[in-house]
């Protein structure tokens, strides 16, 4: 891995600002002289007890334990409620049922039609799930890759180019949902142009078919940028020689990005796709806030599932919604095994 | 002219302008259009008296009603353009409307009455930045209760972060001992295990820790990244030992290593680091949701969320709050812009 380049001022011993900050840098270092000088003091003896090599041990210790608690241990635990049931919270309450929980969520008479379930909620998110992964991901990739094309062309200003389709990535999702609502809304901006060109106005939020587009739309809009910047840097590590070779060799630009850019940025390429999936698999913030799962199901995927059985439902189902984010973390599993699998290969290559 | 052509067409060293080079252009000012536009109609939008709000089709830019002040009523008067029956145009303030007729009065003369038909008479406007909506947005919406909680959540939790991790990523880079690969193997094997899997079981690790409705609980249970360690873990690596074996010949001990040596070194990976907890932290929506349901603990975006949820959508202060919700990560990112996007660039971070 490159380190990260350090922004480093030039010298201005001299400038005004540097005779503002001097005071405040001296203020700190010496605040900061102070507290090393007091867990010297504090920690000196312990280290004389447990050796350096204890002290391995501290250092490693509080995150040790934070990991554990917030991640190990509830990966563990899970388990316990998909196979346990009622609506009890602690787990000594919850008696245990075997494969119910799954049992529930699998029985199905026919699993192509989500009406024929037991948990018909369940089918329909997975697949809205499925249908949101396979477009945006597919959409986000294409267009990332023109960007990341377009800005590592010889351009002015691409340094602002850069940032303002990386800026979308910085805001939240409910400032993005906003966003978007309010352009979309019935008397918003779009039904504007739409009815200035002549056109009819849409209800572009409560219609399914438009609300499952848009949900698209906003997503590819606020994370694009940031797949956009891992291929630039992916684009930008390919060396200048090998166009040059395929210049001399008579290639046409579109040759050369066929033969050149692209097996050569498979390796990044992969990256940001396994990625981009794993994230897509997971969407919640963007749309809750947006459509909040409407109109009617038509934009609720798994997690939003999970939310509500386990959260915001009157009975909480707290192990049908663990059985259900188990369905999930296997989709996750075959993905990152997927991306591991793809690795290797990309390094025997 | 001529400058400005030869400008836009130099290619940076290479000879002549080629049609893709065009294409690339356009596609890019398509882009800043699409990417950059919908932000720039919140802001706009966000100055719009309601009045201005419910037009349509909508107008760019934010326009007031000119009103004026006439002696003998008490309350400011619209101002509108009037075409009179003999065609002359008169701006004149208007009284009260009645059916299709508007009482109007010339500000000049404020005795007389004059009658005319709502059709021949236009507004007079002009553009105006109108803070309104922020300040009725702060009072209604309980925004420095939000903020607060947002920045205490943020800074806490970045702090955690950043010391904890380099604490971890200093004993992994730096010592021998026994369960190290171990570890280092479930930080590594983790880092694609997301919040979302585990949702259930780490709200009854909260719950029974007693930060279910706390602070607390949206601080420190992802404090513990994955990403972060293995970051700085990656950049501690490439510090020379010799500097740590020639510090503890001097008799520094291992504390005085970390604080004194490894993290000034390590400063730039902390950096970055630094940023994307600020910006997981400010922008965090499912976990806060799901530990805050007393309102006056909620983070701006889970304020925000249940604000622009509300039945009575009041577009006006909802455009506005979210305008100040995004500013402060506006900010961070036009100051270290540079910074935020190498470090993606070169860790890939999420």
């Amino acid at each position: 891995m490159a380190t990260p380049t350090t922004y480093v001022p030039g010298k201005r011993s001299g400038s005004p600002l540097k005779m503002i900050t001097d005071p405040f840098e001296k203020f700190f270092s010496a605040i900061y002289n102070g507290i090393i000088n007091v867990v010297d003091w504090i920690m000196h003896p312990l280290q004389d007890r447990v050796g350096v090599r204890g002290m391995a041990y501290i250092f490693v210790l509080p995150n040790l334990l934070i990991f554990g608690i917030f991640i190990l241990l509830p990966m563990l635990l899970n388990f316990y409620y998909a196979f346990t049931g009622s609506t009890e919270l602690f787990p000594q309450n919850r008696p245990f049922v075997g494969m119910e929980n799954l049992n529930t969520l699998f029985t199905c008479q026919n699993f192509l039609d989500p009406n024929s379930c037991r948990e018909d909620l369940f089918w329909r998110a997975v697949f809205n799930t499925l249908g949101y992964v396979a477009l945006q991901v597919g959409t986000m990739v294409v267009l990332a890759l023109i960007t990341a094309l377009a800005l590592n062309a010889q351009i002015v200003a691409r340094g602002f180019f850069r940032s303002v389709f990386f800026y979308p990535v910085l805001l939240s999702p409910v400032v993005v949902a906003v966003i978007w609502r309010w352009i979309l809304q019935q008397d918003g901006l779009l039904n504007g142009i739409i009815v200035s060109l002549g056109g009819e106005r849409v209800s572009f939020l409560t219609n399914a078919g438009w609300a499952q587009t848009w949900v698209i739309v906003i997503s590819v809009w606020a994370q694009m940028g940031f797949f956009t910047l891992i291929l630039l840097a992916g684009l930008q590590a390919i060396p200048g020689e090998f166009y040059e070779a395929a210049q001399i060799d008579g290639a046409s630009r579109w040759q050369s990005f066929w033969q050149v850019t692209l097996p050569l940025l498979m390796p990044t390429m992969v990256v940001v796709l396994v990625l981009a999936l794993i994230r897509a698999v997971q969407v919640f913030d963007q749309v809750f806030p947006f459509t909040g799962g409407g109109p009617g199901t038509a934009t609720q995927y798994l997690v939003q599932y999970i939310y509500q059985t386990g959260f915001s439902n009157q009975t909480k189902e707290y192990g049908l919604a663990a059985a259900a984010s188990l369905v999930m973390a296997m989709f996750l599993l075959v993905l990152t095994a997927i991306q591991l699998r793809m690795g290797r290969r990309n390094e025997a290559a | 002219m001529t400058t400005v052509l030869r400008f836009l067409s130099n290619t940076r060293g290479r000879k002549r302008l080629h049609i893709t080079d065009a294409l690339t252009y356009l596609y890019l000012l398509l882009g800043t259009v699409i990417m950059f536009g919908p932000v720039l109609w919140l802001v706009m939008s966000s100055f719009k008296p309601q009045a201005e709000l419910v037009r349509f089709p909508p107008r760019f830019l934010p326009y007031r009603q000119e009103t004026v002040v006439v002696e003998g009523h008490d309350e400011p008067l619209q101002l509108f353009n009037v075409t009179l029956e003999d065609g002359s145009v008169r701006q004149l303030a208007q009284v009260r409307r009645i059916g299709i007729e508007a009482q109007m009065i010339d500000p000049a003369n404020p005795d007389e009455i004059i009658p005319v038909n709502i059709n021949a008479r236009t507004p007079v406007e002009s553009v105006y930045i109108g803070l309104e909506n922020y300040t009725e947005g702060i009072a209604r919406f309980n925004f420095w209760r939000y903020f607060f909680n947002s920045v205490v959540v943020t800074v806490a939790a970045t702090l955690v972060t950043l010391l904890i991790n380099s604490m971890a990523a200093f004993a992994l880079s730096k010592y021998e001992f026994r369960g190290r690969d171990a570890v280092l193997l479930i930080t590594i094997s983790t880092l694609m295990v997301p919040l979302s899997v585990i949702l259930i079981p780490v709200f009854l690790v909260i719950t029974e820790v007693g930060w279910n409705n706390n602070l607390l609980g949206i601080i420190i249970p992802a404090a513990a990244t994955p990403t972060g360690v293995f970051l700085l873990r990656q950049y501690m690596l490439t510090i020379p030992d010799e500097l740590l074996d020639s510090a503890r010949i001097d008799g520094a001990s291992e504390w005085r290593i970390y604080l004194q040596i490894i993290l000034p070194l390590a400063r730039p990976a902390l950096a970055v680091l630094a940023i994307f907890s600020v910006m997981w932290r400010w922008n965090d929506f499912l976990w806060p949701l799901i530990v805050l349901s007393r309102s006056e603990l909620f983070t701006l975006q889970v304020g925000l969320n249940s604000f622009q949820g509300e039945l009575q959508v009041q577009w006006n202060l909802i455009l506005a709050m979210t305008v100040l919700t995004l500013l402060p990560i506006t900010l961070v990112f036009a100051f270290l812009q540079r910074y935020i996007t190498s470090g993606i660039a070169t860790t890939g971070m999420k």
